[in-house]
């Protein structure tokens, strides 16, 4: 039984944190964050989540509540935007290295300074490399199934999943979304194991200091060093692949919504143009692509949903007949391109596809994208390429460069 | 409460090997802290000695659950703690966080006093070396004036201790006590008592380094215990904002016959720059505080 309510990204994340039955959340408020941290305060104190909920003084602390209480045993959440999840960041890489299945919600948001409340990507992307699972999300009902679906997810591969997405775009507006039964999530997931216990019973010191070479227990065991530590988060989440795109499926099974595994596809069929983006301007990429199409341009989008662990092989797939890449990407590694347009290129190496990678940064603290300006880049791109200037160096699109 | 140590619980918490230099204050203090809190424990603690004392992968010298956590984060780690436990029905253990004064004074303040004020339920032990001993000697905010670290290896440290305990009261703790291995029945029934009350309890304990403050490992309980003859270190406790001395510190504040700090000073290699001027803003320093100590006591 599925009931339709028009709701905000932050509602939409609330409630899937209520239905998958977290048991402590600790949250620290930041906005566009914040209304999340403030709903599930009001289930808490009303009693329609039975969770323990810790009004943390830091952002720091908020993961390491949830680094804790997920270590003796509880199903843990938090959220967070932009400069608290950068003050996560010694706190990120001590969740993953202690492969517990966190789940964050990421309200996207510029990073300061100077101040910006509003949107872009630049916090996410700039935590690649914490051993996170990372989702984005392009509207309030894949806030709602990602939520969900992390769960499964993080606590099959013991890896901390991140749902992303942007602040205001998503998190403030009101879209509908089908809210799942109780019944039919519990179902879907079923309850937290964790891998260590914590208990006096078994006493174990969890997380001590480490030598680089693998060492003999007192038992006689030969026991990790930490680099075979490393080597076995990495296989994680390579292999945790397989095991998005199964709960993705099996998540459409049996909730009649498919949200593509690591990435999906929109009109791509006949495609020679391909637009793609994470969050919410690849779903403004659709209406562009509608657009392109009646002006007799053959476009299609590639979303990509999983930046963490990198979709390569799905890219490979998804691009192989591109004739023309046009990225639009909501975040920037200053001093080189995109974090996308890299990634992408990367996973294109010693493939067939050879088309050129138009990149445009984009919608940085906030400014407005819009898909008309989505297709008017696209066609001059696609016009640079049909006149033999295949490579352009990153533009910025909607503003003042000189 | 055991009046002599052959009353206390005779179970041994940490195995023989345990890694921690010789006649080090802080594996005394916290050998008899454990076995005040005995089994039912879980203690988190921060990159520190006593991260080391732990012992290294994958073998450990302590007998009791330990999460290990980043060095701002211990009273958040125990805060996790405590409620993963409560969210499962585990409420009968008793989780205790153990930091340096570095992890406490320094970086651990905002965990700390968030933790505390939201009144969680745990005991917080600072254990107080005096300095970033684990990384090396070098300052921290609760360095002594005068002392020579590694930072400050030439003019020596030019501020007072800071006064940790002031602002651990500030939060309306139920129970507040310093103590110091020097005196283990003193620090054993502080932690039997405070794993008796619920919410904050904070402990401060006072733990001579041999190789930090440079003395002969021989000397660690005579130096522990001329601190607190002296008056540098008061042995007290303070439950609902009420002080009261304990052990020796009660009977120097009844008898009023502390010693001059030198007689702690000299003997410590640490001191060894200290210029006049500092030894006498010291003892003004100790002596002001004990006087204070002592007001508050009558009231
Ligand atoms: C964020 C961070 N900064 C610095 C360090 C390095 N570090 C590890 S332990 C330590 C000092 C510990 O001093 P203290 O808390 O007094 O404990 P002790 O070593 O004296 O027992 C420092 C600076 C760290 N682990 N984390
Ligand atoms: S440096 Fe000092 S506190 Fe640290 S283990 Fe050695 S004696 Fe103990």
């Amino acid at each position: 039984m599925s009931d339709v309510q028009i709701i905000t990204g932050n509602q939409a994340a609330a409630m899937a944190a209520r239905l998958c039955n977290v048991q402590v959340v600790a949250a620290y408020p930041i906005t566009p964050q914040s209304q999340l941290a403030e709903i599930l305060s009001q289930y808490v104190e009303s009693g329609s989540l039975r969770a323990e909920y810790v009004r943390v003084e830091s952002e720091h602390s908020a993961m390491t509540v949830c680094i804790s209480a997920s270590t003796v045993g509880a199903r843990v959440f938090t959220a967070t935007s932009a400069n608290g999840l950068l003050y996560m960041h010694e706190q990120l890489h001590w969740a993953a290295g202690s492969r517990l299945p966190i789940v964050m919600c990421v309200v996207n948001r510029g990073v300061g300074a100077p101040w910006s409340i509003f949107n872009d990507q630049q916090d996410s992307l700039s935590q690649r490399d914490t051993g996170w699972i990372q989702i984005h999300c392009r509207d309030n009902q894949e806030i709602m199934d990602s939520v969900i679906q992390a769960y499964r997810i993080a606590e099959q591969v013991y890896a901390p999943v991140m749902v992303c997405y942007d602040g205001f775009v998503l998190s403030h507006t009101m879209m509908p979304v089908h809210i799942p039964g109780a019944n039919l999530v519990r179902s879907f997931l079923p309850p937290y194991k964790p891998h260590t216990i914590l208990s006096p019973e078994n006493p174990k010191n969890i997380n001590p200091v480490l030598l680089p070479n693998p060492r003999m227990s007192a038992e006689g065991i030969l026991c990790d060093g930490y680099m075979e530590m490393r080597y076995k988060l990495q296989k994680a989440m390579e292999d945790s692949r397989e095991v998005i795109i199964k709960t993705s499926r099996e998540f459409a099974d049996a909730f009649g919504r498919d949200n593509g595994g690591m990435l999906w596809e929109y009109r791509t069929d006949d495609a020679e143009v391909i637009l793609s983006a994470m969050g919410s301007v690849a779903a403004e990429a659709m209406a562009a692509v509608d657009q392109l199409r009646a002006e007799g341009i053959g476009a299609g989008v590639v979303g990509i949903r999983v930046f963490r662990p990198f979709p390569k092989e799905d890219v490979a797939r998804a691009f192989r007949k591109a004739k023309a890449i046009i990225l639009f990407e909501k975040s920037i590694s200053y001093g080189y391109e995109g974090g996308l347009s890299s990634e992408l290129k990367a996973a294109f190496y010693r493939t067939d596809i050879h088309a050129p990678v138009h990149d445009y940064i984009v919608g940085l603290g906030g400014r407005d994208v819009k898909a008309r300006e989505l297709v008017e880049a696209a066609k001059s791109s696609v016009e640079a390429i049909r006149s033999g200037t295949p490579e352009k160096h990153t533009s910025w699109l909607n503003c003042i460069t000189e | 409460m055991p009046e002599n140590l052959f009353k206390m619980n005779a179970k041994e918490y940490i195995l023989p090997g345990s890694r921690s230099c010789q006649g080090c204050g802080l594996s005394l203090a916290y050998r008899f802290a454990l076995k005040a809190l005995r089994e039912n424990t879980i203690v988190t603690l921060p990159a520190s000695c006593l991260c080391v004392l732990h012992g290294l992968y994958p073998n450990t010298s302590v007998n009791i659950p330990c999460l290990n956590c980043t060095f701002a984060s211990t009273a958040a780690s125990a805060s996790g703690i405590v409620a993963g436990l409560n969210a499962l029905n585990k409420t009968d253990t008793t989780v205790v966080a153990f930091a340096g004064d570095g992890g406490s004074f320094d970086m651990g303040i905002q965990s700390l006093s968030g933790a505390a004020e939201r009144g969680t339920d745990f005991i917080y032990v600072s254990y107080d070396n005096e300095g970033y001993m684990n990384t090396g000697t070098q300052r921290s905010s609760a360095t002594p004036m005068g002392a020579l670290t590694t930072t400050t290896p030439v003019l020596t440290k030019q501020q007072h201790k800071k006064d940790f305990l002031k602002i651990m009261e500030a939060h309306d703790l139920p129970y507040a006590a310093t103590t110091s291995p020097s005196y283990p029945i003193d620090l054993y029934e502080k932690f039997v008592k405070a794993k008796r009350i619920k919410g904050t309890r904070f402990i401060h304990i006072h733990v001579p380094c041999p190789p930090g403050w440079s003395y002969p490992t021989k000397d660690t309980v005579r130096i522990g215990r001329l601190a607190v003859e002296t008056g540098i270190v008061v042995l007290f406790e303070v439950e609902n904002g009420k002080l009261r001395f304990t052990g020796r510190s009660r009977t120097l504040a009844e008898k009023g016959n502390k010693l001059p700090i030198i007689t702690y000073i000299e003997r410590q290699g640490r001191f060894k720059k200290m210029s006049i001027e500092q030894l006498s803003q010291f003892q003004k320093w100790v002596d002001s505080r004990w006087n204070e100590f002592l007001r508050r006591a009558a009231n």
